[in-house]
């Protein structure tokens, strides 16, 4: 990466997005695209479901693929499509939520970790030490011992828990560019430090950020599915991807896997993308630091 | 930094459930109202009267002598309902970790070490193994093995060594997924990282046996990286065995603890959160010695980033 960040480049983030998108290859591509179709579905997904979502009919429980109805009845005789298409909007906004929570907190605490050093540095790094103590999962079940089950809490404690994974990389890198030449100058000339963090560090350790973000989201995906499966997530009979699994799991030992079926390779789909995509950003990343 | 860390993580799942809504009275009585006497008395006997901090202390101090309260609940003590369960869970991580040290590091090793179809294949397989949750890999574990096939049951725990495997190989399986494949996967790109290396080109251009340059050389090196992610995701399994054990109808620890938070059993909460909390940092730091064993450079203690 060039040392100095061109006022250009800044100015059109976007334009850079996806010249940088274009050069993670036909894989990377793909993963975008599938990525794009799973975030308009979560947007539209209520209003594409061409059936109510919630909508029970006992007598047509487990009922197979019919042609309205191209993926057949759940458990309780709702339509899967419509309601793999409802459920999306939970299984994608949750982790987008943590990823935003998670990586704007990060980014603030290893940059201000890296700007100051010392005491600040030593005060974050411990605290983020101990957060490590806490996996995902533990935390997120905690949470809803103290507040009672649902997505919100889930959620915050998933963020909270991702910090020390993402701060410690993100410090590593401001390190690094904090002891670049043109901080230095850029101090000496008097700029605020906020300005220098928001405007330069900050935007150079971006492609970073973006990989990290990438990554984030997969795990986030798979922990908060995993939550809603345990039943401390999304509470039924909403439809979300996890809520789906455990209620049609009976269906598995019965004979009717699809519904269950379905809902796992969504988040596994998802999932892939966002690895592979992720995978390709962090080479990115690398390449452009040598 | 161990027991410093441990201790704050105590303070904080203590903390956690102290703030929980609902008082503690009502869940000893089961909400049934009390004398203000027998109030008084269970006030005296949990020292609920007492400050925060007291109470904190009162709980660590039972705790490290192995007294972890009483479940509400089941009204049985929380030691031994740990104590009963524990094994399940470290079972089931065990087992886990072997499928994991021996298939993850091995198919890494092979197509790190053989750029070919081999490697191609194994990464594509690997990419869509690292994105497989361990409740859907227990879906199609269950439908495939237990429903399909038969060889496998697909619930419980099962009795007896030999029964005891049958039952726990598919969750193991399902519990390793993710795992085997990020380890796999990171452990192909540090042995191609240093297979690429000039100091073995120089190696095999004076002819040493590509054994020996592979044991010696880059094995060896690549050995920290692997280490530390293997360490890792192995330290991660402890928490997501809760989800494999639900999914399994098994009687660990994971899946008695989503249980207790349903019902708000708040002792269970803090005994189980306890016991993983100090198994995840206790692997964690295993990990950091195994590193700095296998490398004289990385020295314990100092700063790791």
């Amino acid at each position: 990466m060039s040392a100095v960040s061109t006022a250009g480049a800044a100015a059109r983030p976007w334009s850079r997005g996806l010249a940088s998108l274009r050069a993670t290859g036909p894989a990377g591509v793909a993963s975008a695209v599938v990525i794009a179709a799973a975030m308009f579905a979560a947007a539209f997904g209520p209003l594409l479901a061409p059936y109510n979502p919630d909508l029970p009919n006992l007598s047509l429980a487990w009922a197979g693929p019919t042609g309205g109805h191209l993926l057949g009845y759940d458990v309780e005789g709702r339509d899967v499509l419509s309601r793999l298409l409802a459920g999306a909007q939970t299984a994608m906004l949750g982790p987008l939520a943590v990823v935003i929570l998670s990586v704007t907190a990060g980014t603030l605490l290893a940059v201000t970790a890296a700007w100051r050093r010392g005491a600040s540095d030593a005060v974050i790094s411990s605290g983020l030490d101990i957060v490590f103590a806490f996996p995902g999962i533990l935390l997120a079940v905690l949470a809803a011992a103290v507040f009672g089950a649902g997505l919100p809490a889930a959620a915050i404690a998933l963020s909270i828990a991702y910090l020390p994974y993402i701060a410690r990389v993100l410090r590593g890198a401001a390190l690094r560019e904090r002891s670049q030449p043109y901080v230095a100058a850029l101090e000496v000339q008097g700029a605020p430090a906020a300005s220098i963090c928001l405007r330069h560090v900050i935007p150079n350790i971006g492609p970073l950020i973006a990989a990290q973000a990438t990554i984030l989201f997969g795990s986030a995906m798979i922990d908060l599915a995993a939550i809603s499966f345990l039943g401390l997530g999304v509470q039924p009979p909403a439809a979300n991807w996890g809520v789906m699994i455990s209620e049609n799991q009976v269906g598995i030992v019965q004979g009717y896997p699809l519904p269950a079926l379905a809902a796992g390779i969504c988040i596994v789909t998802v999932v892939i993308a966002v690895n592979v995509l992720g995978e390709r950003l962090f080479d990115q990343a690398r390449a452009a630091r040598r | 930094m161990l027991p410093a860390s441990l201790l704050v993580a105590s303070f904080v799942i203590f903390a956690a459930l102290y703030l929980a809504p609902g008082s503690p009275i009502a869940a000893l009585s089961g909400g049934r109202p009390l004398p203000p006497g027998s109030v008084q008395i269970l006030e005296q006997r949990y020292h609920l009267n007492e400050p925060f901090l007291a109470q904190y202390w009162y709980w660590l101090d039972n705790a490290l002598h192995g007294n972890l309260g009483i479940s509400i609940t089941l009204r049985e003590n929380v030691s031994t309902l740990i104590a009963s369960r524990i094994w399940t869970t470290a079972g089931l991580v065990l087992y886990a970790s072997v499928i994991i040290v021996v298939l993850g590091i091995g198919l890494g090793v092979v197509s790190g070490l053989r750029p070919g179809a081999l490697d191609t294949s194994a990464l594509v397989v690997t990419a869509v193994s690292a994105a497989i949750p361990a409740f859907v890999a227990a879906i199609v574990l269950i439908m495939l093995f237990a429903v399909k096939l038969g060889w496998f049951p697909a619930l419980g725990n099962g009795t007896g060594f030999a029964s005891n495997v049958r039952h726990f190989t598919l969750p193991a399986v399902a519990l390793a997924t993710v795992s085997l494949g990020i380890v796999a996967r990171v452990t192909r790109a540090s042995v191609r990282q240093e297979g690429d290396r000039e100091y073995v080109q120089t190696a095999v251009s004076r002819g040493l046996p590509a054994r020996a340059v592979i044991q010696r050389h880059i094995v060896r090196n690549a050995a920290i990286p692997i280490t530390t992610i293997t360490g890792i995701t192995i330290a991660s399994l402890i928490a997501v065995s809760a989800v494999v054990e639900v999914a399994f109808s098994l009687n660990g620890l994971g899946s008695y603890l989503v249980q207790a938070a349903q019902t708000k059993d708040l002792a269970v909460v803090q005994g189980i959160s306890l016991v993983l909390v100090t198994a995840f940092v206790v692997v964690n730091l295993l990990v950091d010695v195994l590193c700095a064993m296998l490398d004289p450079r990385v020295t314990l203690g100092s700063d790791r980033r």
